[in-house]
């Protein structure tokens, strides 16, 4: 039997996909493959990281150009077939801009590129991305972005709350999110983006481990 | 084959806070222009191409707008054609 893959996709301007891999392969003994963005064969893969950076240097709107790689491409059949995609910052960017998920990520409130742990609320297990917990309970992630602003119209917010989509929120809304959104994922729950880094919260020794959960949720068929 | 000249205009959709052009507004004050009631900051990008008509270039502008130059879910776009 083959070993269970997460493929980490590369895009010019990436700059988290090592930390991705390191959070896996050496905190969880996941394998782990590097995926260039112009990498179409996704068949030997079982679920796929979009990590975090700056691809294609955000240039015109952040993960603008990045939906236009065949890799993105071929994620749309990739996530058809029910495996796991998680987008995490400019992940997650890449992912409302390529129609995988609703909304988009504009600049934040108070202009500053943020940069900081922050307590969050889980709303929505779905998909089984994160741990269902007590409603007064709380994870802690790091942050780092100067585009995290979730932005819906209300139709949308509606939907994301009627079909339990909404997976994060911020405890104090750093960046001025439309109902304090940090995650969100489809209807089928088999896609989550998020701006808070799970890959950097794995290890007692940099500050924490709340961020274990949601990539070793990555191997759950 | 004639060539055009193309100006897109894309700007932040109406419900969509801008923070930079309130930051530019504030800034406008401090050089004692009291009247300013909104500043919003938007984009223009500059195409020139080639085509038998300008019915076609409508056609390739309307799908760079929507599919890259903008974001429909945060931005509006016009744009103005002009014969070269």
């Amino acid at each position: 039997m083959n070993t269970f893959t997460v493929g980490i996709v590369v895009f010019p301007g990436s700059n988290c996909d090592r930390d991705v891999a390191w959070a896996l392969e050496g905190c969880l003994d996941i394998t782990t493959k590097f995926l260039w963005h112009e990498s179409s064969d996704l068949d030997d893969v079982d679920s796929i990281v979009l990590p975090g950076g700056f691809s294609y240097g955000d240039y015109l709107r952040c993960g603008a150009i990045a939906r236009f790689s065949p890799l993105i491409n071929a994620l749309h059949d990739f996530v058809k077939s029910g495996r796991r995609v998680l987008g995490i910052c400019n992940g997650f960017q890449i992912l409302t801009e390529s129609g995988f998920l609703p909304g988009a990520l504009v600049t934040n409130k108070n202009l500053n590129f943020i940069c900081d742990d922050i307590d969050l609320n889980v709303i929505s297990s779905k998909g089984g991305w994160f741990q269902k917990l007590d409603k007064n309970k709380k994870i802690k992630l790091p942050i780092a972005h100067g585009e995290g602003r979730y932005h819906c119209d209300q139709d949308t917010l509606k939907r994301l709350i009627d079909n339990d989509l909404i997976a994060l929120k911020y405890k104090t809304n750093p960046n001025g999110s439309t109902s304090d959104i940090a995650g969100i994922t489809n209807e089928k729950g088999n896609v989550l983006g998020l701006m808070p880094h799970p890959e950097r919260a794995c290890d007692e020794s940099i500050g924490g481990i709340d961020g274990l959960y949601t990539l070793r949720s990555l191997i759950t068929q | 084959m004639d060539q055009f000249e193309v100006k897109v205009f894309i700007r932040l959709r109406p419900s969509v806070l801008d923070p930079a052009g309130e930051a530019i507004k504030s800034a406008s004050s401090k050089l004692g222009v009291k009247g300013i009631k909104s500043l919003r900051i938007g984009k223009m990008i500059e195409v020139k191409i080639e085509a038998n008509n300008e019915d076609k270039i409508k056609e390739e502008i309307d799908l760079l707008c929507d599919r890259l130059f903008a974001n429909t879910v945060i931005e509006d776009y016009e744009y103005s054609i002009k014969k070269l």
